[in-house]
């Protein structure tokens, strides 16, 4: 340890291995965004994966339920320190989603309703480690927290865990998306603290 | 990670409002900062634990003197310790800067800014502010700032300082209005909004800060008025 800041104590009792470092505990879930909140009806949404062959697969979103949704209880990170644990989600495996997209390249940029983009590594959406979540605590996604749908990574940094998305596109490199762009780091580990480049 | 924590010794500390402090802090490895990014306090205790918050840089200076503006959160776990125990002497630690998206540039004079601000949100604006004034750019500045009361506006006396013929600055107050105030007291509308802010015609690039339900009324509001969704940065606290 450098130093200790005089007088500095923190807050005890919040102590829990399931927490990484830099990262304090909330109940109430917080709102993060770069611009205003894209208000997208479920009749109109629809969810577009692109291979390097130009064929399209597209989900509407009675489509994407029919591949099955289940129930996931799982422990989110943001990069802004906060993490909350346990939350119950519903959604679509993307295991299900990719099933049956063929695709040589290795990376996948996330697209959002409103511009926004994030670039993951496709292992990490594959092995039920990504859904396409459309419920959060027993609701409906608020527009706010990403609904109607979002893209959930919670192994990653939340941040790569993009709101209001709308499709999937394979790339062969790891080009950055919207936050990587501006500095954050291209993958996002919470347990390395992977914050910033 | 290619960025570390700079050590930081507080130089100064004076009360912003009856919630909040201003602190200058000495980063003398600061590698300065574009108005309106923020960076990372990380506080250590003695046994090792430690405590990380974000907040936006008020100002910075090239020899290393780093100001912020901090409002107590009640339930908060760093920031009442900032504002009520930290004092001239002690040491943390930063990380920064932070954020290169929700920043004003000087140069960036192709178009109006109009920056809206909910409470302490008004730090980053401010820091754009004073960017905008020490450039003498000329690009029409407007800044909407909204407080519960007078007493409650951060970097008052500045703002009304850097107010001049390129930025002008308009209050609402939402409880309580200086004596002899001529509007009427009571929360922003979007009546209110569209009268004392630049109009979409003349495309400003808009800069909110605020709380989420702020941040997410006002941008809401920002499109009905007819702005384009690109045109509207928003910046929201109340997580930690």
């Amino acid at each position: 340890m450098p130093f200790a800041t005089r007088g500095f104590s923190g807050r005890r009792g919040q102590a829990d291995t399931r927490v990484p470092p830099g990262q304090t505990m909330v109940e109430k879930w917080p709102v993060l965004s770069a611009g205003p909140t894209p208000q997208v009806e479920t009749r109109d949404w629809e969810l577009t994966v692109q291979d390097e062959t130009g064929t399209d697969h597209r989900w509407s979103w009675d489509e994407l339920h029919a591949l099955g949704v289940e129930d996931i209880t799982v422990d989110i990170h943001c990069v802004t320190h906060w993490s909350k644990l346990g939350m119950a989600w519903r959604g679509v495996s993307l295991d299900k989603i990719l099933a049956n997209v063929r695709s040589e390249h290795r990376y996948v940029m996330a697209h959002s309703y409103g511009g926004y983009t994030t670039n993951l590594p496709l292992e990490d959406l594959l092995d039920g480690k990504a859904w396409i979540a459309t419920e959060a605590e027993g609701e409906p996604l608020d527009p706010e927290h990403g609904g109607p749908a979002r893209l959930l990574v919670p192994h990653l940094y939340f941040w790569k865990s993009a709101k209001w998305v709308r499709g999937l596109t394979m790339m062969p490199d790891n080009d950055p998306g919207f936050w990587e762009q501006y500095g954050y780091h291209l993958y996002g580990d919470p347990w390395k603290e992977q914050r910033y480049r | 990670m290619r960025s570390t924590w700079h050590s930081a010794t507080i130089v100064e500390t004076r009360a912003e409002t009856p919630h909040s402090v201003r602190m200058t802090l000495a980063v003398p490895t600061w590698p300065g900062s574009e108005p309106g990014s923020h960076l990372d306090v990380r506080l250590t205790a003695p046994d090792g634990y430690q405590a990380s918050r974000s907040y936006s840089v008020a100002s910075s200076s090239p020899w290393g003197h780093v100001v912020l503006a901090i409002d107590e959160l009640p339930d908060g776990e760093v920031s009442p310790f900032l504002v009520n125990e930290a004092r001239p002497g002690d040491t943390l630690e930063v990380h920064g800067p932070l954020g290169s998206y929700f920043v004003w540039r000087p140069g960036q004079n192709d178009r109006p800014v109009q920056l809206i601000a909910g409470g302490s949100g008004v730090v980053p604006l401010y820091a754009m502010a004073v960017a905008h004034d020490l450039a003498e750019d000329t690009t029409p500045f407007q800044l909407l700032y909204s407080v519960r009361t007078p007493a409650d506006a951060f970097f008052a006396a500045e703002l009304t300082e850097l107010a001049g013929p390129s930025f002008q600055v308009t209050h609402v107050y939402t409880r309580q209005a200086p004596t002899g105030w001529p509007g009427t007291v009571g929360r922003l509308t979007r009546d209110t909004l569209a009268a004392s802010t630049i109009p979409p015609s003349e495309r400003p690039r808009v800069y909110v800060c605020g709380s989420t339900g702020f941040a997410e009324t006002v941008a809401t509001w920002l499109l009905d008025l007819g702005h384009s969704t690109t045109d509207i940065l928003t910046e929201r606290f109340g997580g930690l």
